[in-house]
This record gives C-alpha cells, structure tokens and sequence, in this order.
C-alpha cells in the first residue's frame, strides 16, 4: 500500500474530516483534481460538490463542500469551506426544503430577487441531495 | 427602627433575588462553555486562512484587488458594532458603546458621515438614542449559536457597500476575550483591509512549503476570492469573541450580585435578630414595669 495523505476538512464551525487517506479527489473551480502523497504545493478554490477520498482500508468516502478553497502539500491536503459534512450527515429533507425555497424564488420573478444568491442556493441544495442519494 | 416584619419581608426579597442571581450565574457559565468551544471549533480554519492568506498576498502584492486600496477622501465611514441582545452584564454593553464613542470623537473628519451596522439590542438602542444612521440590525445573534453564515451575508453587504462607493472605510467593534475576569473593546478597520502581514513566527512545519504554490486561478483571482472572506472571517470571529465576553461579563457581573446579596442577608438577620431582642426587652420592661406598680 503507498504511503497515505493527511486530510483535514475544516469549517468556521468544527472540524469535519482528520484522518489519512491513499488518494483525495477535490472539485476544483477549474476542474477536479487527485492527489496522492508527494503532491507539490498547490493551492485551489473549490465548486460546491462532492470531495472523495479513499480512507486507509480502501473504502470509499465523500463529503459535501461548498464555497471552500483547497492547499495540497507533499503530507497533507487542508481543505477549508463555508459548509462541509460527510455523506451520512447530510440533511436530505433541510436540502429538499432549501431547494424548493430558491426555486420559488427565482419563479416569483420579483424585482427585488437576489437571482445569483437563489441560483447558488440551489445548486448547492441540488448537489447535497444528489450526492446523499448516490450509493 | 423597623419593625420584626418588615425586616423578615426584606430578608425573603432577597433571597429570592439571590437564587435568580445564582441561577443566572449558573446559565452563564453554561453558555460560556459552549461559546468557548464554538471559539475552539473556529480556531483551525482562522489559523489556516491566515497563513494561506499571508502567502498570497506576498505573491500577488498590495494593489491585487480594490478592498485592498486605500482612499484619500474619506467622507462616509461604516461602523459595525457587537453588543449584547441583554442586559446584566455588568458594564461590558457601557464599554463597547463608549469604544464606538471615542472612535467616532477622536477620528472625526470634517464632514465625515457615520453609518452603523448593529449586532445586539443594545447597541441598536444606543444608536437610536444617540440619533445614528442604522443601516442593519441583527438581534438574537450574539449570545446565542449562530453558524457563519451570519457573518457571511452581513460581510458581503459591507463588501459590496465598499466596492460602489456606499462606505469609504469600515471599522468593527467588538470585545475581545482575553481572560475570564478580562474583555477589551476593541476597534479594528475591516476595510480597505490593512496590509496582510505575513507572520512567520509559529507557524511550525508548514513554512518551508509556503513559498512555492502552485495556484490555480492565478494567485491575483484567488486573492481576490480569499479577500472578501477574510472579511467575513474577521466578522464571525468578532462575534465568536463578543458572545463569549458577554457570557463571561455575566457570570462575573452575577456572581457579584450573589455575593452582595449574601452580605445584605447576614446584616438583615443581623437587623432582624436585634428588633427581636428590643421587642423582648421591651415586653419584660412592661412586666417588670407592672408587677412593681402593683406592689406599690
């Protein structure tokens, strides 16, 4: 087995993941990226979406992260985002709910709409549901 | 003198304000473990940002984005202001209002207009009374859990009041924890974000990787989308603190309030034990008084 990567997921309000993994697989802005022990120092934001990573008995893991950015280093990736949580935290009914919020509010058509706000509050509900749904 | 009664009523009073005191004192410190954790759970993503940020921004130089850049004429300042949604804290509100106050007098520029974004009732109350333009209000934050994006959407209005000309400079004020029994006021300018200093100090293992990253946008993009969540985090942070001071004001403010109610009950009973004795010796007097007018 390679040597594993320190992975650490943290947001304002708790830490999420610290723990080692063979690979991590983050959601760049300009396109995913892998990394894998050795990487060269590398500094990313991140999409709203899913990060996976593999835990040291091989399994696969995913954690819901949005508006966060990424620093990869030869030991360790440190990911820091507004929001993050593990698959099985996610609240399905919470996102369903914030879904159907932004939908409204982007059908009212009312001036006074913030349509960029409503638009990423959506993409960000539709994500969460679609990766807690995924098996 | 007061009579038997009226110095029993007095003293039930008080020991009844005396549990709700030792009650609140027990809430408070209750409150506080939790805020202090909320502090602790913030702490790894603060260290964090910074370092990322200082690296950055060393990369990317000091005019890579507009709230980085000072301006020359500064007519309309901002201020955001922490206090408490309640009262029976001690003089931690006092403090924070007077900070805003001094801020304002020692500052003064010529014709500057001062506006005021509010977190707490009471500095909302002391903004309407002191006739100041309430932008924002926020209750039923500070003191209480609140998740950060509070400070987000509270940050981007400041950044984008800044961005079209609304603000010319933006201060914070809130109170820092420094120690239980210690809670400072302190002002701090939000924007234009002062130069980032990069602090190297005990940083440990990580600064021989600093120097080299690769970014991806460039380094100027990613500041530029780092920069206005600093502003953010400077704002969850001051919150984080604020809420703390105000538990540990409280708990400190009615643990006072305890003892001084314990204090007022021993001299009461004092008070009380020496009516009764007048009264007894008043009564022998009677009899004494009686049995010898009858001998007589």
């Amino acid at each position: 087995m390679a040597e594993s990567i320190r992975l650490e997921v943290v947001t304002p309000e708790k830490s999420v993941v610290s723990e080692s993994a063979q690979i991590v697989m983050a959601p760049g802005s300009m396109g995913e990226f892998g990394v894998l022990t050795g990487h060269t120092p590398f500094l990313s934001t991140l999409k709203t979406g899913a990060l996976k990573y593999k835990d040291e008995s091989g399994r696969e893991r995913f954690v819901f992260v949005s508006s966060g950015f990424a620093e990869a280093l030869p030991d360790r990736v440190t990911v820091l985002a507004e929001s993050a949580e593990r698959r099985k935290d996610i609240d399905v009914q919470r996102a369903k709910s914030a879904a159907e919020r932004a939908e409204k509010r982007i059908q009212s058509g009312g001036k006074d709409v913030d349509y960029i706000r409503a638009k990423t509050a959506l993409f960000r509900a539709i994500s969460r549901i679609q990766l807690a749904e995924t098996r | 003198m007061p009579t038997l009664k009226d110095v029993q009523l007095k003293i039930q009073g008080v020991k009844k304000t005396k549990q709700i005191t030792k009650a609140m004192n027990m809430v408070a410190t209750s409150r506080l473990r939790g805020a202090q954790g909320a502090m602790d759970g913030f702490r790894p993503y603060a260290e964090k940002f910074s370092e990322v940020l200082g690296s950055l921004a060393e990369k990317a130089g000091d005019k890579a984005s507009p709230l980085l850049i000072p301006r020359e004429d500064v007519k309309k300042i901002h201020v955001v202001l922490c206090t408490s949604d309640r009262g029976l804290c001690g003089g931690f509100n006092i403090n924070l209002t007077d900070g805003a106050k001094n801020h304002i007098k020692n500052n003064s520029i010529d014709g500057a207009e001062y506006s005021f974004t509010c977190f707490g009732k009471k500095g909302r109350d002391w903004c309407r009374k002191n006739k100041h333009v309430i932008a924002e209000e926020h209750l039923g934050v500070v003191g209480s859990k609140f998740g950060f994006s509070v400070a987000s959407t509270a940050g981007k209005k400041l950044v984008d009041g800044f961005l079209d000309g609304s603000y010319d400079e933006v201060y914070i004020i809130y109170s820092e924890f420094v120690s239980m029994a210690k809670h400072l006021p302190v002002v701090q300018k939000l924007l234009p974000i002062p130069p980032i200093e990069k602090d190297d100090t005990e940083e440990g293992g990580s600064v021989e990787y600093q120097a080299e990253h690769i970014c991806e946008p460039s380094p100027e993009e990613l500041l530029g989308d780092l920069l206005p969540r600093n502003v953010y985090v400077q704002i969850f942070r001051a919150l984080l603190e604020t809420s703390t001071s105000e538990h540990a004001a409280r708990m400190t403010a009615m643990d006072n309030a305890t003892k001084a109610c314990s204090d007022m009950i021993d001299s009461l009973t004092l008070a009380y034990n020496r009516a009764r004795q007048a009264a007894i010796t008043a009564d022998l007097m009677d009899i004494v008084g009686g049995a010898e007018a009858l001998k007589g």
